[in-house]
């Protein structure tokens, strides 16, 4: 106790310097910059992470722990729910708990994450970052320095209903127009089907097919510089493409409800030609246990595009170092542990969630056990990160308000682009 | 929100009369001894203490923090966020009237007023209705008993789920509906009556309830007077049903008029957050503090829904008389 009220003291009044200090020195009060090294203190830690419905990740901590006995690693399990993550997380980091260690972060989190200083810049060098897909690395940065190591990550594909595109004669579309076409000729003979779904749900699902569809008509929805770059064409291209596709009936007006469970229900059931989603379904709509019409019918392709093939949003997770654990040269060791190779191939054989290395989606035995990694690949090394700014909350709802009341018709695709970029240009201010 | 604290024993409570049996029992105090006071106090002390600290201490951060607002200048080498709170006056709540968020707001206030008029008033109807049932004798009234007060004991979170289910684009409404499928969950005016549904679905038993217990202490000599006088059921029950058991029913309105002005699982869960059609105060509130970090203008919708509520309590109190502490006795009428 007396030691601990001890350490209380000296580190207030070093706070307490600290802040003197960095007030004398700049007028504007900007916080001084993070060091990046100096990540010490060795001994138990937590992994913090949504619901582990892999079922693998007990066993991965299980064998650190058994090769670290002194650096247990406990798994600390949150909802399944994105946001009630995020929320715990949150709420952890503003009390200052050292009760989470090594966080599971979204990738769409991590610019809120480090800018609120709720994590800790990692030493670059202490990673194989050359050996994972350039796109994934990204996300875990902000301001060119590294906050989080990507461990898993998701990109979009197309899935499609190959038993009827064969019938007639046709291949994967790689654009909008050939995937208009395609439904044009097939649907005619196959009752009760419908064209195409993605995400439409006003949610963060939302958001995803809203910035595909910007990037696959070649625009973006933030900038290089972090401003937003939607007053233009490509823009109005890829929203008009949803848009049109509610109106003209390309998209069923029920979709406007789908998040990817309701989709998947959809495509699984035989209603959908063309369905856009993450690599989950695969595994799902290949049941051959009678809850999937569609096993063995169906097949993948990367996103289609307004020229050409399109580029999806990137969806994953990062592992970060909580700034308020006491053990963080740990929780480091533990997250190199986590993102080898030889975790990485495990975890995919268990649980074929997509990996971030590299060289596993060319390993042909891992290719004939997941056919999908191929196409998943392509995806993910065109794939467009989604906006990496610390008001990312608030950004994903104007995107869905703008991109929602476009496909209901309430407003222009003109107006909602417009109104949208104002209220991002405050944003990202 | 708002929670109704029973002014708690009076310290020199012996002069007003307690409801209940024992109530007109206070005429030993008159001569007491010194020092009861003292005591008294020092009695009921542990529970303004603890009241002090779950009620007020809660309302008054809650309103303190309705006047700041969190720094977020962003340093342009780093990247990193300015910390810290400044304090902004009444910009928190200017904003909500004339600001960026004005529309959203007042939106939500007029959803969240449309809600608590229609739904209660539905509300009221069927769970009369529903008492009227449960008051009667006949076999099997135990079941039906129990059937309509599941409902209520469901969490209204999973009731908004299941109600997702039903009113889904493929779901059990649309199946029942003749005529195109209605996207209940989009935007629009549908979704307002889906919640409004669910809504009646969830509380019409909570009024049932409470209406049941205000029949069950009406005499039935009077009904027998009434039917010897040659009242016919209609006669009957707006004559003497209704008023009796008017006082039970308009503290069940008055509860069900407060919580619905705080309405926030069944929007968030069934709809969703962010739709114009069914977003609440508190969705918005919630939507402000838990998502987007900005804990001020959240606490300022807090703070007037707070009044908004406590406005419409202290109305209900005044003008209709609603007995919610049960202070006024049997009052003839």
């Amino acid at each position: 106790m007396i030691l601990s009220r001890r350490f209380v003291l000296v580190t207030a009044t070093a706070a307490a310097l600290a802040l003197g200090a960095s007030a004398c020195g700049s007028d504007s009060g900007s916080p001084a910059p993070p060091q990046p090294a100096a990540l010490e203190g060795v001994g138990p830690i937590s992994l913090v992470t949504g619901k582990d419905t892999s079922g693998n990740l007990q066993n991965q901590v299980d064998e650190w722990n058994s090769a670290h006995p002194d650096q247990k690693v406990t798994v600390i399990e949150l909802p399944e729910d994105a946001d009630a993550q995020r929320q715990q997380m949150v709420q952890n980091a503003q009390t200052r708990s050292d009760a989470y260690g090594v966080l599971n972060l979204d990738v769409v989190w991590t610019a809120e994450f480090a800018a609120n200083q709720w994590v800790v810049p990692l030493p670059e060098a202490d990673f194989p970052l050359d050996k994972l897909l350039p796109a994934t690395v990204e996300t875990g940065k902000y301001f060119k320095r590294l906050y989080a190591v990507p461990i898993t990550s998701d990109g979009g594909l197309l899935y499609y209903r190959k038993d009827l595109l064969d019938a007639a004669g046709l291949k994967a579309p790689t654009t909008w127009s050939q995937l208009a076409e395609a439904c044009a000729k097939v649907l005619p003979t196959a009752a009760g089907v419908s064209c195409y779904a993605g995400q439409f749900e006003k949610y963060e699902g939302l958001t995803v097919n809203f910035s595909e569809a910007v990037n696959s008509a070649g625009g973006s929805v933030v900038g290089e510089d972090g401003k937003p770059t939607l007053d233009t064409d490509a823009a109005r291209k890829g929203l008009q493409f949803l848009v049109d596709g509610v109106k003209s009936g390309l998209i069923p007006q029920k979709a406007r409800t789908f998040k990817e469970e309701e989709g998947r229900r959809a495509f699984q059931a035989g209603e959908l030609l063309f369905h856009r989603q993450w690599p989950y379904q695969y595994a799902k709509a290949s049941a051959t246990d009678g809850s999937s019409a569609v096993a063995g019918k169906f097949a993948v392709a990367p996103l289609p595009g307004l020229d050409g093939p399109g580029a999806s949003s990137l969806g994953g997770h990062n592992y970060a170092v909580s700034a308020f654990t006491k053990n963080k040269k740990t929780a480091v060791d533990f997250i190199k542990y986590s993102a080898s190779e030889e975790q990485q191939r495990k975890n995919l054989e268990k649980t074929s969630q997509a990996p971030t290395w590299s060289a596993l989606y060319d390993e042909a035995d891992l290719v004939t056990k997941f056919p999908y990694l191929t196409q998943l690949k392509k995806s993910i090394e065109g794939a467009t990160k989604r906006p990496g700014v610390v008001k990312y909350q608030e950004v994903s709802r104007a995107i869905q308000e703008a991109a929602y009341g476009a496909m209901s018709g309430d407003t222009p695709v003109d107006d909602a682009l417009k109104s949208l970029q104002g209220k991002l240009e405050a944003l990202t201010k | 929100m708002v929670t109704l604290v029973p002014a708690g024993p009076d310290p020199a409570g012996p002069d007003s009369t307690a409801s209940g049996p024992t109530g007109p029992g206070g005429g030993s105090a008159r001569g007491r001894r010194p020092g009861t006071g003292r005591l008294a106090a020092l009695l009921v002390s542990p529970t303004l203490l603890v009241l002090g600290l779950v009620v007020l201490y809660p309302i008054i951060s809650a309103v303190r923090l309705a006047f700041y607002q969190r720094n977020d200048g962003i340093d342009p080498e780093t990247g990193l966020l300015v910390q810290g709170d400044r304090f902004v006056g009444i910009d928190n709540f200017t904003d909500m009237f004339t600001g960026e968020n004005a529309d959203r707001f007042l939106n939500a206030l007029t959803n969240t007023t449309t809600f608590t008029v229609v739904a209660v008033s539905i509300e009221v109807v069927v769970g009369v209705l529903m008492a009227l049932v449960m008051h009667r004798a006949f076999r099997g009234r135990a079941l039906v008993r129990a059937a309509i007060l599941v409902p209520w004991a469901v969490p209204t979170a999973i009731a908004g789920l299941l109600w997702r289910w039903v009113f889904q684009a493929d779901g059990v409404a649309n199946d029942l509906l003749p005529g195109a499928p209605v996207l209940w969950t989009t935007d629009g005016v549908q979704a307002w009556f889906a919640v409004v549904i669910a809504d009646t679905w969830k509380t019409a038993p909570f009024i049932g309830l409470l209406v049941l217990a205000g029949l069950q202490v009406i005499s039935a000599e009077i009904y027998e007077a009434a039917r010897l006088d040659g009242a016919g059921p209609w006669r009957t029950f707006f004559s003497i049903t209704l008023p009796l058991v008017k006082p039970t029913l308009l503290v069940a309105v008055l509860f069900r008029t407060l919580d619905t002005l705080r309405m926030f699982d069944l929007p968030y869960t069934l709809i969703g957050p962010g739709k114009e059609a069914t977003d609440t105060v508190t969705v918005l509130a919630f939507e402000e503090a838990v998502k987007f970090g900005k804990y001020g203008p959240a606490s300022a919708y807090a703070v007037v829904l707070f009044v908004y509520v406590a406005l419409v309590a202290f109305a209900f109190v005044r003008l209709l008389g609603a007995d919610v502490f049960g202070t006024k006795g049997r009052r003839s009428r």
